[in-house]
């Protein structure tokens, strides 16, 4: 079983449901290529890598670094939300409220910063704390009721979706928000959520950077902290993990809450990047961030996964999007081509795990 | 002691949170330009009021929640509606389906009137062959040009894509545009490949097609700018909609491209980016007008008998040109969300 292999946190304190673990007892001893190549951010890596180098050879004007830029930007915020997204499923709950809920804290921060003609910073820390809101909200629903999140996240969405629309026009009398791009403070927070870097000549957009960081960090925290034991053990096996004494409904709650985080934090992005915001936007993208994850090996039902995998899961998913237009294919086939180079890209990861587990 | 009020101090952490912030909002940290105080100014001029009985009419549209132009049609039907002494109900659904149940609700609720759009007429026929059954006038708007004879509506009021494509890519020509990208946000739009058609077939130069995702606006810049990298020699971006027309001006930036940006539809931020130069030219196919007169048309129906168009041609609303000649004098009515 590749579920075995998947697990990729440390020994201690780990929870009862993790099954034999490779090397120890009956298990046959496995060289270190076949561990590393079971490790499940191994295989996605290798998807990445294969739709990459497909893409170097069939769209020679990606061979820049500007272009890679482009799609490392690309990749990046989807990335910065696919993380906080993987940890929760990695925590074995779900959320479909993100997409709208990156929106909605954008348009908090707008809103706020315009109507009450204050420092755009004030709108940003309100939009931080509606964000965690929501996010704590969604977490203390799941745990008080017991309702699966996907109902309670489904709920959130449509919420979110409508207030959305409907608050922004009470307030604005439009849909879009008014532009906020001359107000104090709008400059620096550009500089903070949507600047560029040059590095080398090439302009890499902020937001790269801030990836990589979140996902070291959140590398950091699933394999060497004792809250990132919990979030495995929590996915794993809820009551066991209880029994064991880890604060199930906290660890819970608190992931939500992290991918309201994850929420405001793109959402900074959109505003500061394109001055308004369209209250329609983000409808979607939740099921994106959660391919990401998915596609970086964290699974469906909980317990298993890395912070690294989704990084390249969104890495895959923003170079063939961005790889098909560097190639210059027909776009009426832009959806089909998509489709076909994200399935093949996680077949060469299903593949990978296969070989690599099997004996 | 101690332990009464240790979960009192929990419970107020996060009324501290709020009033810290209200705080902050309070202590002057106010922005010293720009925000709302800077954009104060007088809303439209109060219109005159019908004595006519109060009649019903209900708008039907495919409108995707949250879209600006949808916005602006709106607006312009309920101004109609407050001057005609009219009960506007309005619903939308981008779903076929679902808007031609909104129109059999219409019916149910037996409204003296009923504008639709006919983005998807298949789907629409059976229901409005209902509501002239059930002797309610159907007006239709925007999108259905070739349809609303065929489906027996009274009158049509909208754009024809096609002609407003066509006139686009005269208006390329006439600035020197050679190599040209049309930027479509939804794929499968009909009224959208439309636009991009038309322009194909008076534009003299060369047009490529680019599907971008509406919904995802720092997507939708990449993905210009990734095209813009992959064909180094288009020198035009024409986008579909206003916010992309927006997004493609810092695709442009980022691309380190000398394309210009030219796009359909307008909104606020789009009249100052023509007034800056940033965007070269919008072509407005009038939304606000749009709503206002399929509201209005079935007041006159009603009261007088009236059918625009004498109910064999359609009344175009575009397309109108926004350029840098004439962008002040729209501006002030984009300001307002109303253009």
């Amino acid at each position: 079983m590749t579920g075995t292999a998947q697990r990729s946190g440390p020994a201690v304190g780990g929870p009862p449901s993790t099954g034999p673990r490779p090397g120890g007892g009956r298990t046959i001893r496995r060289s270190p290529v076949l561990r590393l190549l079971a490790r499940p951010e191994t295989g996605v890596f290798l998807g990445a890598a294969a739709v990459l180098v497909f893409f170097l050879i069939a769209a020679p004007s990606l061979r820049q670094g500007s272009s890679l830029a482009t799609v490392l930007y690309q990749s990046s915020t989807i990335g910065i939300m696919a993380l906080p997204v993987a940890l929760l499923m990695i925590g074995g709950e779900f959320d479909l409220s993100s997409g709208v809920a990156v929106i909605g804290s954008a348009l908090t921060a707008s809103m706020l910063s315009y109507q009450l003609t204050v420092n755009v910073w004030t709108g940003v820390l309100v939009a931080l704390v509606l964000s965690l809101a929501v996010g704590a909200f969604n977490g203390w629903m799941v745990v008080r009721t017991g309702l699966p999140s996907f109902l309670v996240t489904l709920g959130t969405f449509l919420i979110l979706q409508g207030a959305d629309l409907a608050v922004t026009k009470l307030v604005t009398g439009n849909v879009a928000t008014d532009d906020i791009s001359d107000m104090d403070g709008f400059g620096q927070a550009r500089r903070i959520f949507a600047s560029s870097v040059g590095i080398a000549g090439v302009q890499v957009k902020i937001t790269v950077f801030y990836w990589v960081a979140f996902a070291a960090l959140a590398t950091w925290v699933l394999l060497r902290t004792k809250y990132g034991n919990w979030v495995f053990a929590v996915g794993g096996n809820k009551e066991s993990a209880r029994a064991v004494g880890v604060p199930v409904d906290l660890t819970r709650i608190s992931l939500f809450t992290l991918v309201g985080f994850g929420a405001w934090f793109v959402g900074m992005h959109n505003l500061f990047s394109f001055d308004t915001v369209q209250s329609g936007e983000g409808v979607g993208q939740e099921l994106i961030y959660i391919a990401a994850a998915v596609i970086g090996g964290c699974s469906l039902t909980g317990g298993s996964g890395s912070a690294i995998g989704p990084v390249f899961g969104a890495f895959m998913f923003g170079m063939v999007n961005q790889g098909i237009v560097f190639a210059g294919w027909n776009p009426d086939w832009f959806k089909a081509f998509l489709g076909v180079m994200l399935l093949g890209a996680v077949l060469i990861n299903l593949w990978v795990q296969r070989t690599a587990t099997r004996r | 002691m101690d332990r009464t009020r240790h979960p009192r101090s929990r419970g107020a952490a996060p009324l501290v949170a709020v009033a810290a912030a209200a705080a902050l909002v309070l202590a002057g940290c106010s922005s010293g330009s720009g925000g709302k105080k800077a954009a104060e100014g007088g809303s439209g001029a109060p219109a005159g009021r019908a004595d006519t009985p109060r009649m019903t009419v209900a708008l039907v549209t495919h409108q995707a929640p949250g879209d600006t132009f949808w916005d602006i049609v709106r607006k312009g039907a309920e101004a109609a509606a407050a001057k005609d002494n009219i009960k506007l109900v309005y619903s939308a659904d981008p779903n076929a389906g679902t808007q031609a149940n909104y129109v059999q609700n219409a019916v149910d609720q037996k409204v003296d009137g009923i504008a639709v759009t006919l983005a998807k007429p298949g789907a629409m026929k059976d229901v409005v062959a209902r509501a002239a059954a059930a002797k309610i006038p159907v007006v239709g708007l925007n999108s259905g040009l070739g349809d609303w004879k065929r489906l027996g509506l009274l009158e049509f009021f909208g754009q024809d894509e096609t002609v407003a494509g066509e006139a686009f890519g005269r208006k390329l020509d006439e600035v020197g545009a050679k190599k040209v990208v049309c930027v479509v946000h939804e794929q499968g739009n009909v009224g959208l490949s439309q636009r991009c058609d038309g322009l194909k077939k008076t534009f003299s130069g060369t047009t490529e097609t680019l599907y971008v995702n509406g919904t995802d606006m720092p997507s939708v810049k990449s993905t210009i700018t990734a095209k813009l990298k992959q064909n180094s020699a288009l020198d035009h971006v024409v986008t579909l909609g206003a916010p992309f027309a927006l997004a493609a001006v810092q695709s442009v930036g980022d691309a380190g491209s000398r394309a210009k940006v030219a796009t359909f539809d307008l909104n606020n931020q789009l009249a100052g980016a023509v007034k800056k130069g940033t965007v070269q030219f919008a072509v407005d196919q009038q939304p606000y007008l749009q709503g206002y007169l399929a509201v209005d048309s079935l007041w006159l129906y009603k009261n007088n008998g009236n059918y625009s168009g004498g109910g064999e041609q359609p009344v175009l609303t575009g397309p109108a040109f926004v350029d840098r000649s004439n962008v002040d004098r729209v501006s002030r009515f984009a300001a307002q969300g109303t253009r």
